[in-house]
C-alpha cells in the first residue's frame, strides 16, 4: 500500500487514546492506524457500501451515512477529534459541516487538496485550460469535487467564522513543506478549534 | 463441525408449578420447555457463546443436519466450521421461541392441568417473555455473558430486547433487517393474515386439534406473508408473467402465473410445518411490540452497554431501512459502539436469508473485533 504522508501528519496531530470521528473514512485506514497505534477509539462515517466491508474488515466502527446529515445525533464535544481529511470538497454543505463538527469534536482536523497549487495555475493561466494534475486526476465532467478552494481561501474561512487555527502543515509529494505553501504545497492539514 | 454434522435438539423445562415463570400480560406459565440446539464447544470460562435467535416461523435447527434429513437448519449456509458463526471458535445456541410449535411450550402444546392442548387458553406471549425464556436457558447452560446476541426481522427484536433487559449479558448485539417497534403497515398485513385463519371454520375458535385443520386459512395467511417478504423486481426477475405448465393464459379461475403457483405451494406446504394457533399468537406479539411504549427511544436504549452492528436491505419494504436508522441515530445519541450498514440487494426482506456473502463478511470481521475487545 502506498504511504500516505496525510495520514503521518494527522496521527501526529492526535494525542493517545482520543475519541475520533473520521468523516468519510474511505476504508478505515486512518481509523485503523489510530486504534492500532495510538489506542484511539474511532467512529468512522462512510456513504459507499463497497469501503464499509473494508472498515468491518479492518475491525473499526463505521455507519453508512451522509456526512451532511451525520453529525446531528452526537452531544456537544462527544469527541476529541473530528477528522474532515479529503472530504470538505466533495460535501454538499461545508460550511455547517465545519461548524457542526466543530460543536460535537474539541479540536477538528481539515485537510484539503490546494487547487491553487503552481501547476494549477500555470495550467489556467498559460492554457486557458481548467487544471488537471496528479492530485486533482479528474476532468470537468467527471470530478467529485464540489468545491475548489486553495490553502488561503481557507484560512480567510477560519479567520471569517472565528475560528483558531491551533497548527497547520504542508504537503508535497516529497514530504513536508513550510515555504509559500499556497504555491508549493498539494494539500494542507488544519487543526482547528473553537469555543 | 463438518459439512454433514449431525444434530440433535434438546430439551430444557423449567418453571414448574409454583414457580412459573410471569408474563407481561399479568398472566404466569409453566411448566415451560424450551427446545435449542448447539454447534460447537463452549469454552471453560465460558465467554465464546453467541445466541441466535429466529425469525416468526423459524425454529432451533438453525445448522447442521437432523439425522436422516437431506436439508440443513435454517441458517447453515452462516453456522458451522470455517463460516461466519464459526463452530470452530464460537458455542452458537439457538432456542425455538415461547409461543411457537417447534418443541417450545406453545397453544398446541399439552397442558398439564386439562392433559389437552392449551389452545387459546395459552397465555398471550410477548417479545419481552419470548427474550426472558431464553435468559432462564441461558443460565442453565452455566452462560454469564454471551459474546453476541444475533437476529435477523423477529430474531432481531429479541437481540435488541436482551441488550436492554439484560444489559450484562451479552458483549454485542447483531440486528439484521429488523426495527424497534411495529408499525401500522406491519400490523395490518399481520391482521390480514390472521383473519385469514380466524374466518376459516376449521379453526373452530382454536379448537382444532385432532380434527380438521384450518388449512384454508393458515395457507393463505402464509402466501400474503410470501409477498410480503419479496420485492417487486425479485418477484418481477423470478416470475414476470411466466405461465404455470400452459402455453395461454385458461380464462377461468385455475392457476395461470407461475407466482400464484409459487404462492399456492408455499401455503399449502406451511400448513405441514406449522401451528395456526402459533401463528396468531406470535403473530400478535410481534404487533404488540413497541420498545418505547410512549417513552423517548434514546430513553429506553439508556441501559444498553453492548456494541452494535445493525444491518438492513434497500429492498426491504416489511422492515425498512428508515426504522433500523432511528435506532442507529439513537444509539448514536446514547454514546453507544454502534456500525450500520444498508446492503444494496433485490431480495426484499427475504434478502436476510439470501445475501449470506456480504453478511457473512461483515459478521465474521465482527466477531473478530467482539472477541478481541471482550472485557472477561
Amino acid at each position: 500500500m502506498k504511504k500516505r504522508l496525510d495520514y503521518d501528519v494527522i496521527m501526529d496531530l492526535i494525542k493517545p487514546n482520543s475519541r475520533v470521528l473520521d468523516l468519510g473514512c474511505g476504508d478505515g485506514e486512518l481509523l485503523a492506524l489510530l486504534k492500532d497505534k495510538k489506542d484511539c477509539h474511532g467512529t468512522g462515517i462512510e456513504i459507499d457500501e463497497k469501503a464499509i466491508y473494508e472498515c468491518m474488515d479492518k475491525e473499526v466502527t463505521v455507519l453508512q451515512g451522509d456526512i451532511d446529515s451525520s453529525l446531528q445525533d452526537y452531544s456537544d464535544k462527544r469527541f476529541d477529534y473530528v477528522i474532515l481529511n479529503e472530504s470538505v470538497q466533495q460535501i454538499l454543505n461545508p460550511e455547517t459541516v465545519i461548524m457542526e463538527s466543530l460543536r460535537v469534536g474539541k479540536r477538528v482536523i481539515v485537510g484539503i487538496p490546494n487547487f491553487c497549487h503552481t501547476s494549477s495555475r500555470i495550467q489556467v493561466a498559460l492554457f486557458g485550460k481548467v487544471p488537471i494534475t496528479k492530485w486533482l486526476p479528474y476532468k470537468w465532467y467527471n470530478t467529485p469535487n464540489l468545491r475548489f478552494l486553495s490553502l488561503k481561501d481557507f484560512r480567510q474561512f477560519c479567520q471569517d467564522k472565528g475560528i483558531t487555527i491551533e497548527k497547520e502543515r504542508f504537503l508535497r509529494t516529497t514530504g513536508e513543506i513550510s515555504l509559500w505553501p499556497n504555491l508549493l504545497a498539494h494539500h494542507g492539514v488544519f487543526l482547528l478549534k473553537k469555543e | 463441525m463438518n459439512n454433514k454434522s449431525i444434530i440433535e435438539t434438546q430439551y430444557y423445562t423449567f418453571a414448574e408449578p409454583p414457580g412459573e415463570v410471569p408474563l407481561k400480560c399479568g398472566q404466569k406459565l409453566g411448566p415451560i420447555t424450551q427446545a435449542y440446539e448447539t454447534y460447537g464447544e463452549l469454552n471453560a470460562d465460558k465467554s465464546n457463546a453467541i445466541l441466535v435467535f429466529h425469525a416468526l416461523t423459524g425454529d432451533a435447527h438453525a445448522a447442521g443436519y437432523h439425522k436422516g434429513a437431506d436439508k440443513p437448519g435454517w441458517w447453515d449456509n452462516m453456522i458451522g466450521s470455517g463460516k461466519a458463526f464459526d463452530t470452530d471458535k464460537y458455542f452458537v445456541i439457538c432456542a425455538n421461541v415461547l409461543g411457537s410449535c417447534k418443541g417450545t411450550t406453545g397453544p398446541a402444546s399439552i397442558d398439564p392441568k386439562t392433559k389437552k392442548p392449551y389452545a387459546l387458553t395459552y397465555p398471550m406471549v410477548t417479545i419481552e417473555d419470548m427474550t426472558l425464556v431464553q435468559k432462564y436457558l441461558i443460565d442453565h447452560l452455566g452462560i454469564e455473558k454471551l459474546l453476541c446476541c444475533v437476529g435477523g426481522s423477529m430474531g432481531g427484536l429479541l437481540a435488541l430486547k436482551w441488550t436492554i433487559m439484560f444489559p450484562d449479558a451479552a458483549h454485542s448485539a447483531i440486528l439484521i433487517a429488523t426495527n424497534y417497534r411495529h408499525t401500522a403497515q406491519q400490523i395490518a398485513l399481520h391482521e390480514v393474515a390472521r383473519q385469514a385463519i380466524i374466518s376459516d371454520p376449521h379453526w373452530n375458535n382454536g379448537n382444532y386439534y385432532g380434527g380438521a385443520l384450518p388449512a384454508t386459512g393458515l395457507s393463505l395467511s402464509r402466501m400474503i406473508a410470501h409477498i410480503t417478504y419479496m420485492s417487486e423486481e425479485s418477484m418481477e426477475k423470478k416470475f414476470g408473467r411466466k405461465l404455470q405448465d400452459k402455453e395461454t393464459v385458461g380464462y377461468d379461475f385455475k392457476t395461470d402465473f407461475e407466482v400464484e403457483s409459487y404462492l399456492k405451494y408455499r401455503g399449502s406446504s406451511f400448513v405441514d410445518r406449522f401451528d395456526a394457533n402459533s401463528y396468531l399468537y406470535l403473530s400478535k406479539a410481534l404487533d404488540y411490540f413497541d420498545l418505547c411504549e410512549g417513552r423517548k427511544l434514546s430513553d429506553v436504549l439508556s441501559p444498553i452497554e453492548a456494541k452494535f452492528l445493525i444491518i438492513t436491505f434497500s429492498s426491504d419494504w416489511l422492515y425498512p431501512s428508515y426504522q433500523s436508522r432511528e435506532l442507529v441515530r439513537a444509539l448514536k445519541t446514547n454514546d453507544v459502539d454502534v456500525s450500520y450498514l444498508e446492503i444494496e440487494s433485490n431480495y426484499g426482506h427475504d434478502a436476510f436469508l439470501v445475501e449470506t456473502e456480504s453478511q457473512a463478511r461483515l459478521i465474521s470481521s465482527y466477531l473478530k473485533r467482539v472477541w478481541k475487545e471482550r472485557v472477561i
